[in-house]
């Protein structure tokens, strides 16, 4: 794979994650069922762990451990030997499972298009009208505050 | 060529019980020194390795536990580092545990962590794969957890692995403690035990 091919890709699975991670894991589940899966099995069976949290007061002063977050994680390895990683906050192991089952299908060739459409797209498409109906429930609230001038109007 | 992570075995396949039947397995073979005890392992494992080693890494080995490995097991190394996380050390005095497959390469016991006065559990523990633990040489063992006697038969590697172990009764409460593996049997000769040699 050429060097653009493989940036491609890295972004591909990028935007991927950044639409599964908001998305619920019953919605996930539905619409991997319903395209073909190739034969796949689990490198890393889904499990739970802690990861420490790093803070920096403003952002750039001396880091801190903040606590601990609950993090679930799995590895699936497609029979043509392409490997999808799934990391979710949170102790839900199914969906740590279809994130890296997706994670895997992008990276094959054939089956990328497929998911892109058929899995990402509906999750993107509402992941995007959520966030639209917040913003339009948030704006239709919103006051406009005026500094009224003293003196002559 | 180095193993890509497409190219790995897989771990445990019901990671929680096989954990906990392995560690029982190990427990009462540190127990009962010289008594052969089962590894329940449905697990994948990297070429070299056996079935009993491979659950039992999974089982014990963690990021805190240092493991060395012998050459003949380089190549298990990356499977070792997914499923484990366990850092690699090439200097065997800081290892928590060591994988052998090839006894007779076995270097030196006093290079192996022996652990301190204080404390003589950060010492290593050694996973020796074995030929057989059921044919091979006739061992005695005496000891804590031992009856009066126990016979091992066993095909171990080094041929003077008992000999070696005597450092055991000179350094107590220093020592090595030795778990031998063979397929999924693994019988442990912690360091209290003591292993003699019996002629045929």
């Amino acid at each position: 794979m050429d060097v653009t091919g493989t940036i491609d890709k890295e972004t591909q699975r990028k935007a991927a994650m950044l639409v599964l991670a908001h998305a619920e894991t019953a919605e996930i589940s539905a619409l991997l069922d319903a395209i073909a899966q190739p034969e796949h099995l689990d490198l890393r069976t889904p499990e739970h762990g802690l990861v420490m949290l790093r803070g920096r007061i403003g952002g750039d002063g001396a880091p801190f451990n903040l606590g601990e977050a609950t993090v679930s994680r799995a590895a699936v390895r497609l029979a043509s030997g392409e490997v999808g990683f799934g990391y979710v906050l949170g102790r839900d192991r199914v969906k740590a499972r279809l994130i890296a089952l997706c994670d895997a299908l992008i990276q094959s060739d054939a089956p990328a298009d497929i998911v892109d459409e058929q899995v990402l797209a509906p999750l993107r498409a509402a992941m995007l009208a959520e966030r639209g109906r917040t913003a339009a429930e948030a704006a239709a609230t919103r006051v406009d505050f005026y500094t009224m001038v003293r003196g002559e109007g | 060529m180095l193993t890509t992570i497409a190219d790995l075995p897989t771990g445990f396949a019901d990671k929680v019980f096989a954990a906990q039947s392995t560690f029982r397995a190990v427990m009462e073979a540190m127990a009962r020194p010289g008594s052969r005890q089962r590894v329940p392992a449905d697990t994948g494992a990297p070429a070299g390795l056996m079935r009993g080693a491979a659950a039992i890494a999974l089982t014990l080995f963690d990021h805190d536990t240092p493991i060395w490995l012998d050459p003949q097991l380089g190549h298990a190394a990356a499977w070792l580092k997914f499923h484990t996380g366990a850092p690699l050390v090439v200097d065997p005095a800081g290892a928590s545990f060591a994988m052998i497959a090839e006894g007779a390469a076995l270097p030196e016991l006093d290079r192996f962590s022996l652990g301190s006065n204080e404390y003589p559990d950060r010492s290593t523990t050694l996973i020796l794969q074995v030929d057989s633990l059921t044919e091979g040489c006739v061992y005695e063992l005496r000891g804590p957890g031992i009856d009066g006697t126990a016979i091992l038969r066993a095909a171990l590697a080094p041929g003077d692995l008992g000999d070696r172990l005597a450092i055991n009764a000179t350094l107590f409460p220093r020592g090595v403690d030795v778990v031998l593996v063979h397929d999924d049997t693994v019988v442990a000769i912690p360091r209290t035990t003591r292993l003699a040699a019996v002629e045929d």
